[in-house]
């Protein structure tokens, strides 16, 4: 009998041979999980936790733009884009809380959790601050989620697999508004060139998380349940280097990069965002809404 | 061309007679035709005043996007949001049929010359609000405008179709929302008769405008004021009630909706009249309203200080998005997507100029 170490020592193991960045189709899920106390689909429930938390976290920071955009137009679009990420926030929660053994409904898992148990990525929770830089945020997310969500299409899980396809095209159209506010502000005035250049400075040391692995990850791409993120990098920064070359800005240099979302550790903006977010849910404890 | 038509000396009374031959069949005037200037000015305040009001009106709700407390309350939410964003777009499009625009009005809107309904000059204190201002406000706002859907100019009219069918929509959530509370603690349908007790009256009161009849609380001079602006307004289609008939109309719907939420409308006086067939309520004494309505309230400065603060905040987008446009246009951009966007931008200033010559021409006859 395999002990869970044994297993997850070889998934490691697998995990380490590349993954050509094409190869995003996965197998019919082998468990790799043979700990009885461990639920069947934990490492799914984790990731899948992430993701939805990565649309929640930056949904909410996108509701926090509605009445305040430049032009009614972008009051409609961001609203627009927000409502796809709370939707797939849904989704994504759901199936998570069905899966981690615990019965967790979408709402207990938005609203109930410390800011500490929420898992997105670091780069998803930044601050607004000027438009560039919410473009720039947006920018470097869409295209990591097209990716990632194609790439979801091909798993196991016939449901997860259509979540993944549907989810890939509402995104693309989030890309597509991303991409032209880049190019129009790259190339509109110089004030508007400074911004979105100094916003790609911004985001960017904070991208390399949605790409990292860990066990998690690992296992999961092992057992062919859902392929890893980071094969993906390459692609996704030869389309997001077109579209800042394209826009007549430079593509950051590689500096530092942010991690600890992941891992529950937040940036200091985290926990007033965490508590807005759960503030009429917890004042009305056994509310039904 | 309509404006080679008003030139055409001893023209206007044939052109007057053609427009009310056109109203009094029910036909639509449409953007090309001639019209009163009254008419058109008539026109462009209500249309105005009704896109502001969908934008300003996306503040008081718009503020408890990021508290929503479940997730399908928040999708709920900001889908109602982008909705009256929407409508802002349709309205404001109306009115630029009429030869004014989008950024001229805003900016009337900012300086204090147009305003929005004094309604969202009240603040959404509780996440209640929401529910009350979609349940209340909302369901005035569509007995207010269904009639427009049939108003008898025609880009107006078919902007209020659209807008209504919506508007419908976000009745029936703002009642559900307001049903979830009142099946819930009791703490949540406390917070749910506050929200109420808030929004009634400015639901009743502003949203359809002054008395205009004896009947509904005016004296005899407002009331003969009233009736003669709404008896132009009929005149020529733009109106189709007076705004007591529709006040009337909205409290009848609302008082077996209210019984069967359990909340209590804070008026005493309603009760159902079998002589009139319909529940009275306490006329509305408009003298209330006066501060509501006035510029100088905490939140009547706030709500266009918070518009203002985005357009100026948004100024340096504009200009970008204004300056890349024109770029492209000159055919120094690359092609692809700002080909698709010079298009739209290209016919939308094609009908704005198209319309504003015949406005300038009638403004000099």
């Amino acid at each position: 009998m395999t002990t869970p170490s044994d297993t997850w020592a070889a998934a490691a193991a697998a995990a380490a041979t590349p993954v050509a960045a094409e190869d995003t189709s996965c197998a019919a899920g082998a468990r790799t999980d043979a700990d009885p106390a461990r639920p069947a689909h934990a490492d799914l429930a984790a990731h899948l936790l992430r993701l939805g938390d990565d649309a929640l976290v930056l949904g909410q920071r996108l509701c926090q733009w509605i009445t305040r955009a430049p032009t009614i137009e972008e009051d409609l679009a961001l609203s627009n884009i927000a409502l796809d990420l709370i939707g797939h926030a849904r989704t994504l929660l759901t199936r998570s809380g069905q899966l981690d053994g615990t019965g967790r409904t979408e709402d207990d898992l938005a609203f109930t959790r410390s800011a500490r148990q929420f898992t997105n990525a670091l780069l998803t929770e930044l601050p607004n601050e000027d438009f560039a830089v919410t473009v720039a945020r947006q920018l470097v997310y869409t295209h990591y989620a097209v990716l990632h969500y194609e790439a979801l299409a091909g798993c196991a899980d016939a449901e997860l697999a259509a979540f993944g396809a549907r989810a890939a095209k509402e995104v693309a159209f989030h890309r597509l508004h991303a991409d032209r506010w880049t190019r129009r502000l790259g190339r509109g005035t110089p004030e508007s060139t400074r911004r979105m250049q100094r916003g790609l400075e911004r985001v960017w040391p904070y991208t390399g998380e949605l790409f990292d692995e860990d066990d998690v990850s690992r296992r999961l791409a092992a057992s062919g349940t859902v392929p890893s993120p980071a094969p993906l990098r390459g692609e996704w920064e030869q389309r997001v280097s077109d579209v800042v070359t394209d826009a007549g800005l430079t593509v950051p240099a590689a500096s530092w990069s942010a991690k600890g979302g992941r891992s529950g550790l937040h940036t200091e903006e985290f926990g007033p965002l965490i508590d807005e977010l759960q503030s009429v849910h917890r004042q009305f404890p056994g509310g039904t809404w | 061309m309509p404006a080679e038509r008003v030139a055409a000396p001893g023209a206007h009374d044939e052109l007057l007679a053609h427009f009310d031959a056109l109203i009094a069949e029910g036909a639509t005037i449409e953007t090309r035709d001639w019209m009163p200037d009254g008419y058109r000015r008539m026109l462009i305040r209500q249309i105005a005043q009704h896109a502001h009001s969908e934008i300003i009106g996306m503040q008081p709700e718009g503020a408890w996007l990021t508290r929503a407390p479940s997730l399908h309350r928040k999708s709920v939410l900001i889908a109602k949001v982008q909705d009256e964003a929407g409508h802002g777009l349709y309205l404001y499009s109306a009115a630029e049929t009429l030869g004014v625009d989008r950024a001229d009005l805003l900016e009337a809107l900012h300086q204090g010359q147009q305003r929005a309904s004094a309604t969202f000059n009240h603040p959404a204190l509780t996440w209640a609000d929401t529910g009350a201002i979609a349940w209340l406000t909302d369901g005035a706002a569509v007995i207010n405008q269904a009639p427009l859907c049939r108003t008898s100019y025609g880009p107006y009219a078919r902007a209020m179709r659209r807008v209504c069918q919506e508007e419908a929509f976000h009745v029936r959530q703002g009642y559900d929302l307001m049903r979830a509370l009142c099946e819930g603690t009791p703490d949540q349908k406390e917070m749910a008769q506050d929200a109420v007790n808030r929004w009634w009256l400015p639901a009743v009161a502003l949203m359809f405008g002054p008395p205009d009849t004896e009947a509904g609380g005016a004296d005899a001079r407002t009331a003969a004021l009233g009736a003669a602006v709404s008896r132009r307004a009929m005149a020529w289609g733009i109106k189709r009630h007076t705004n007591d008939e529709l006040r009337q109309r909205f409290v009848d719907s609302c008082v077996p909706q209210a019984e069967r939420l359990g909340l209590t409308l804070p008026d005493p006086a309603i009760r159902w009249n079998e002589e009139r067939g319909h529940y009275d309520f306490t006329p509305v004494d408009w003298d209330t309203y006066r501060e509501a309505l006035g510029d100088d309230t905490h939140w009547a400065r706030q709500r266009i200080a918070h518009r203002r603060a985005a357009h100026d905040d948004g100024a340096w987008v504009r200009e970008a998005a204004a300056a890349y446009a024109a770029r492209a246009d000159a055919g120094a951009s690359p092609a692809g997507a700002a080909a698709g966007e010079r298009t739209g931008t290209g016919g939308r200033d094609g009908t704005r100029s198209g319309v504003a010559a015949p406005q300038r021409t009638e403004e000099h006859t």
